[in-house]
């Protein structure tokens, strides 16, 4: 397995792992259809299924992922980042 | 590539033209102090199920309304032949009769009051007896896909139910939707943050507004209530498997639908009139919604999972699919489905539904599914708010 994420559209701000992925490791990024999305170093440990930051965002920037918002940064995240619950919030709801 | 043309189903046609997959005689009681009853009967008699559940006392309104649709339609489901019917007072007991007694199959009630438990088990024995005898002489025969009714929801899900198990339905359900066959789907609260795609898909602007009425009942119930569901959506289990917001799970949720057009909006529990893709609103509780979509005439469902959602139901196969290969390392046992080869690469989308419908067609066939061979028969009744 050459890949160690997966995006669901190119432009997406956020892959998800496909298996464990280590600190320190750079991981290749493909989209479902299977083109090449790149690479990047990861600056954290992320689980298989938790989302790697694909690019630098700033505090309150939505984050895309499926081509669309699926929340917002609540603080700045940098690429290579795992982006779970500590560093995005829901745009729903009250918080 | 499996198609709706070369699937070939068989099945136990039922007197209104339904058609079964499983030719069960159920027990069903009418309220929660004639389960005794009802387990009493399927303890005696080889063949038959009691469906226990914790309801059906001092309900009123809506929520009594929804009681009996769930039960009535449980018996009307065609994968039921027959139906055992025992309450604790007769006008009840008798309005469900009523209602399965409309589809043509054979069905009978008993009241507990005057007669006590023990005279009611030998009553009902008997007559579960001969509901057995002529259900075992039903011979499954060929049926369209046109003909076959199903449901999806999906639980335990994670970011890997997005990638690959969930689309791999939608794939499945585009191809049946061609051949002709009723589909359902809901979950209304995991809509939240997609709802908009669910509403560019309603066929007419009528249907749009429907699914709107609906959707918005349900967030202002949230809001009456003082509080959000932060906390309860995602769950626990999402979060573990990286599911960090409700737009985030809605849009995994989604995928079930592949590109499907939604051709009308059901209340809980009702049958859908006619094929096409319905929404059901109905709760994300995997137990209850899949309980509301077999009282609405689903056969059997598709349940893709991440975590590992281990749910089945008493009267439906569940068939689980999964793409998350830790679930499939550590809970096999489980899972129907393995399309883990998304996530690997290995295996595209149409192949993935090839997969699901080929274990679709062996389900419907007579083989098992995981939940069936393991026993998990959750039969739960939604319960829209505190009884009188």
């Amino acid at each position: 397995m050459k890949h160690g994420i997966l995006l669901h559209e190119p432009q997406d701000d956020v892959g998800v792992a496909v298996t464990d992925l280590k600190k320190g490791a750079t991981i290749g990024a493909l989209t479902l259809e299977g083109k090449a999305a790149g690479k990047v170093k990861l600056i954290s440990n992320v689980p298989l299924g938790h989302k790697v930051a694909m690019r630098n965002l700033a505090k309150e920037q939505p984050v895309m992922k499926y081509g669309r918002p699926v929340g917002k940064a609540v603080q700045p995240i940098s690429r290579g980042a795992h982006v779970h619950t500590h560093n995005v919030k829901t745009l729903r709801w009250a918080i | 590539m499996k198609t709706a043309t070369n699937l070939k189903f068989t099945g136990y046609r039922r007197p209104d033209g339904r058609y079964g997959i499983r030719n069960h005689v159920i027990i069903l009681p009418v309220d929660d102090i004639s389960n005794a009853a009802a387990e009493g009967v399927a303890s005696l008699i080889k063949g038959t199920m009691a469906l226990p559940h914790a309801y059906g006392r001092l309900q009123f309104g809506e929520d009594l309304e929804l009681t009996f649709r769930t039960l009535a339609g449980t018996g009307r489901n065609p994968n039921v032949a027959a139906a055992v019917v025992i309450g604790i007072e007769p006008k009840w007991t008798d309005r469900i009769v009523k209602e399965i007694a409309k589809t043509g199959k054979p069905v009978v009630g008993f009241s507990i009051e005057r007669h006590g438990d023990l005279k009611t088990i030998e009553r009902a024995s008997r007559k579960a007896k001969e509901f057995v005898q002529y259900a075992t002489e039903l011979q499954r025969e060929p049926f369209p896909v046109k003909k076959l009714c199903m449901s999806t929801k999906c639980g335990e899900s994670d970011t890997t139910t997005g990638l690959s198990s969930c689309p791999t339905v939608g794939r499945s359900y585009e191809r049946l939707l061609k051949g002709g066959a009723t589909l359902m789907f809901g979950e209304t609260s995991e809509l939240t943050g997609g709802e908009d795609i669910v509403e560019s898909r309603c066929v007419s602007r009528k249907v749009r507004a429907d699914f709107r009425c609906v959707f918005d009942d349900y967030t202002n119930l949230i809001k009456s209530q003082g509080v959000d569901l932060l906390g309860s959506q995602p769950t626990e289990g999402n979060i573990r498997g990286g599911l960090t917001t409700i737009e985030e799970k809605a849009m995994g949720n989604i995928q079930k639908i592949g590109r499907c057009q939604v051709k009308s909006i059901l209340a809980p529990a009702v049958e859908p009139k006619g094929p096409g893709l319905h929404f059901m609103d109905s709760s994300s509780a995997a137990a209850e919604m899949v309980t509301l979509c077999a009282a609405g005439g689903s056969v059997v469902h598709y349940f893709p999972t991440g975590q590992g959602n281990v749910i089945g139901n008493p009267i439906i196969p569940v068939i689980k699919l999964s793409g998350n290969p830790l679930t499939l390392e550590t809970m096999s046992e489980h899972i129907d489905v393995d399309v883990t080869g998304i996530l690997r690469m290995e295996m595209t989308l149409d192949q993935a539904a090839d997969h699901a419908l080929d274990v679709l067609e062996h389900t419907v066939n007579g083989r098992f599914t995981a939940a069936e061979a393991l026993r998990h028969d959750e039969f739960v009744l939604t319960k829209l708010y505190r009884s009188a």
